[in-house]
């Protein structure tokens, strides 16, 4: 039976008994059982957000052309696939998930314009969106004044917390600290040589690494690099790191650069299988560029791998595939990006509301025990608590699990000590 | 910072450093010269200079894919394919875009620097629909990767050697072809002076579309090598515009000479810098001697001298 036929029908009965202030039985009398529990719309919108009895609508803001286009289509990917999946299983507080998608075509200033058109113009409940920091900056004033919710999915330098965002990836101390406290402890490491892109989120990432390194793990850091973004050179780095023949290399190297930088340092004779390395910027949609040759048995800090073992992440998996082709990879944002959607709808049914200041009150404590992670919380400030986890790169472009934190680790996106 | 290293330690670095230096050297040159050839000859500004390189990179990557297909006994020796097709495929778009687009502006310089530009964004956008936003790992053969073992601490990559090959063999290839055939001399002939070589029969219009397309063909030739050390994405060639840029404009833009002389200094200051300081400070004391030195000679380092 299709939608069509039932919009038919029921749409000049509906209209005339919504004007007989009579939404809820007009609702409860749809055939479709999995909608027959919605509450009026008039009860779960009081804001005027674009939610009707049947519809709700939210936006996806990513880049899907320019620079960050590599990056982003597997956040893109990720949140269509979860909204999908939410409208199979009947939705929203009975509402149908309709997306509006918006290009911010890598160019912060146009985040921050199509944030504002989504917000004013269309209405939408919440914003799944932006990638790199610089994004989020420019979008973040506008959710806040004209009270957006913006759902944000990479993993990022934290100093920032808002009513109006939920940070579904980890901020630095989380992604950080215990994968140093690990490779400390394994590897028995005690000098570690940094080297990043130059940009906010490698120097805070490293600013908090040479603290914890320094002064929890009473090692040293033998040198700490960067090179501006984009860079395709390292030898000389290179050479440095021979030099100094650090225990651990650790890196957060960005974009075309890690390419280089892996290709360069294999030629150098550097072998990852003895030499240690760190990453905390390859996921598997880098070492799809990088080559698994290359990078084969590097280590990465992140909280989420392709690889991961538990049914979740299997269902996730090859619902991914299904829908995007079997070649696709699915990183740690990707992951991230997927929690954004079902989040929005696990605190819309806590909160009974569409509204943004019921669904910002709500959210600490909402749990997701459906993440292909694993379990994640919802915390005070708006980010998850989630567990860190290390791999190892395989040749075949994926990570094998090598260690987890027992328990998950708390967000602490103002880290004392650590500033 | 030299104290705790021992002689030996300091002396394999500086012969490894030295080699970093020769490799940054090569890769620019391989950058520069297919630009130098159409900025230098024909005056034209070509913006999407960069993406003629990722079509030769997309090129390779496309061969190696086939040739793991279908081809895998040979898959060794595939590279020196990759590069040829490589160059035949920028050469081919680089005559089709000449005649196109490049040819009605020639009398305009600073609009060929907009058009080409325009160009490069939708050769980065065509990438993108194409082959995908993400990056492509392009897979070599097992030969090419790793590095020679000289001794414990000297280490030499192989692909930078494999690229200073290059370097060195296209090098002296242009340089034949622009000073001993008899093209080159018609070339020169019509960059000297555009009337008289029509004059006495040069075809300037064929001239300029084989010039344009030898330099794009190199641009594709260097975008092949460079998936040895760099990535393979729409937006890749954007990462070597600006130094290719850089090597060109100091070395004065009409010598072949004046753009090896500039990426051997621009590459060797670089290189030594980076060792000594963070690699974001070496790049900018590098381009403030670029700038000190063109403020003292705008015309580069080496000017063709030609009346005007």
């Amino acid at each position: 039976m299709s939608d069509e036929a039932n919009k038919g029908l029921l749409s000049p009965l509906r209209r005339k008994l919504l004007m007989g202030m009579a939404a809820v039985p007009a609702i409860t009398m749809l055939p479709r059982a999995s909608f027959a529990q919605a509450p009026a719309t008039s009860a779960v919108n009081t804001t005027g957000l674009a939610v009707t009895d049947t519809e709700v609508t939210v936006g996806i803001l990513h880049s899907a052309t320019g620079t960050m286009a590599i990056s982003e289509t597997g956040s893109i990917q990720a949140e269509k696939l979860a909204i999908e999946q939410i409208n199979a299983a009947g939705g929203v507080l009975g509402r149908k998930i309709k997306f509006i998608q918006e290009d911010g075509a890598s160019d912060w200033p146009t985040f921050a314009e199509k944030a504002k058109k989504l917000l004013v113009n269309d209405k939408v409940a919440a914003i799944m969106g932006c990638w790199t920091s610089a994004s989020r900056k420019a979008v973040l004033p506008v959710v806040e004044q004209y009270n957006g919710m913006l759902y944000y999915p990479t993993f990022y330098e934290g100093l920032e917390q808002s009513k109006n965002v939920i940070y579904t990836g980890q901020e630095a101390t989380q992604q950080i600290l215990a994968g140093l406290n690990w490779i400390a402890k394994e590897k028995g490491a005690k000098s570690f040589f940094f080297i990043g892109s130059d940009y906010i989120w490698p120097r805070t990432s490293n600013k908090i690494a040479r603290k914890h390194v320094e002064n929890v793990l009473k090692g040293k850091v033998v040198g700490e690099e960067y090179y501006a973004l984009g860079s395709t050179q390292f030898n000389s780095v290179i050479n440095k790191i021979k030099l100094t023949k650090p225990d651990v290399i650790f890196t957060d190297v960005v974009g075309g650069s890690n390419v280089a930088f892996y290709k360069q340092l294999k030629a150098a004779g550097v072998d990852l299988a003895k030499q240690p390395l760190l990453t905390i910027s390859v996921t598997e949609d880098e070492i799809d560029g990088i080559g698994g040759e290359n990078i084969a048995g590097a280590y990465a800090c992140m909280k989420y791998f392709q690889s991961l073992d538990n049914p979740n992440n299997k269902a996730f998996v090859s619902a991914f595939k299904k829908m995007w082709g079997e070649k696709t990879v699915i990183g740690d944002v990707t992951q991230a990006a997927y929690l954004g959607p079902w989040l929005w709808k696990l605190t819309v049914e806590k909160a009974g509301s569409f509204d943004v200041d019921k669904i910002a009150a709500a959210s600490p404590g909402v749990e997701f025990k459906g993440a292909p992670e694993g379990y994640v919380r919802v915390h005070e400030n708006h980010h998850l608590w989630s567990k860190t986890r290390v791999g190892r790169a395989k040749l075949d472009g994926q990570f094998e699990l090598i260690y987890e934190t027992a328990d998950l680790v708390e967000p602490d996106p103002f880290p004392k000590g650590y500033q | 910072m030299f104290g705790d290293y021992s002689i030996g330690d300091l002396g394999s670095i500086f012969v490894m450093q030295g080699f970093a230096g020769l490799i940054l050297f090569s890769v620019y040159v391989l950058m520069a010269l297919g630009l130098a050839i159409i900025f230098g000859q024909m005056g034209v500004i070509n913006m999407a200079h960069g993406e003629f390189m990722i079509l030769g990179a997309y090129v390779t990557w496309m061969t190696s894919n086939l040739f793991q297909t279908y081809l895998p006994s040979l898959f060794s020796g595939y590279f020196f394919l990759a590069m040829i097709l490589a160059f035949l495929a920028s050469g081919a778009l680089g005559m089709v875009v000449e005649w196109v687009l490049i040819r009605h502006l020639y009398k305009r310089p600073l609009d060929t620097l907009l058009a080409t530009w325009g160009l490069s964004l939708m050769l980065q956008q065509a990438y993108r629909s194409v082959f995908g936003a993400r990056e492509v790992g392009v897979e070599l053969p097992q030969w090419m990767l790793g590095s020679l073992h000289v001794t414990d601490s000297i280490e030499v990559p192989i692909n930078g050697v494999f690229v200073m090959g290059l370097t060195v063999l296209i090098t002296i290839s242009v340089a034949y072809v622009l000073y001993m055939s008899r093209w080159g001399r018609q070339v020169r002939a019509v960059v000297q002076n555009r009337v008289m070589a029509g004059a006495v029969g040069i075809n300037t219009e064929k001239v300029d579309r084989f010039t344009f397309g030898l330099g794009c063909g190199i641009a594709g030739v260097a975008g092949s090598a460079f998936t040895m050390i760099g990535s393979t994405g729409p937006t890749s060639g954007q990462l070597y515009i600006v130094d290719t840029f850089l090597v060109v404009v100091f070395g004065g833009a009409a010598s072949l000479l004046g753009t090896i002389a500039s990426a051997f200094s621009i590459s060797q200051t670089q290189s030594t810098l980076e060792f000594f300081m963070s690699g974001s400070m070496a790049k900018v004391l590098t381009l403030l001697a670029v700038v000190g030195i063109l403020m003292l000679r705008p015309q580069g380092l080496f000017a063709l001298k030609v009346r005007k």
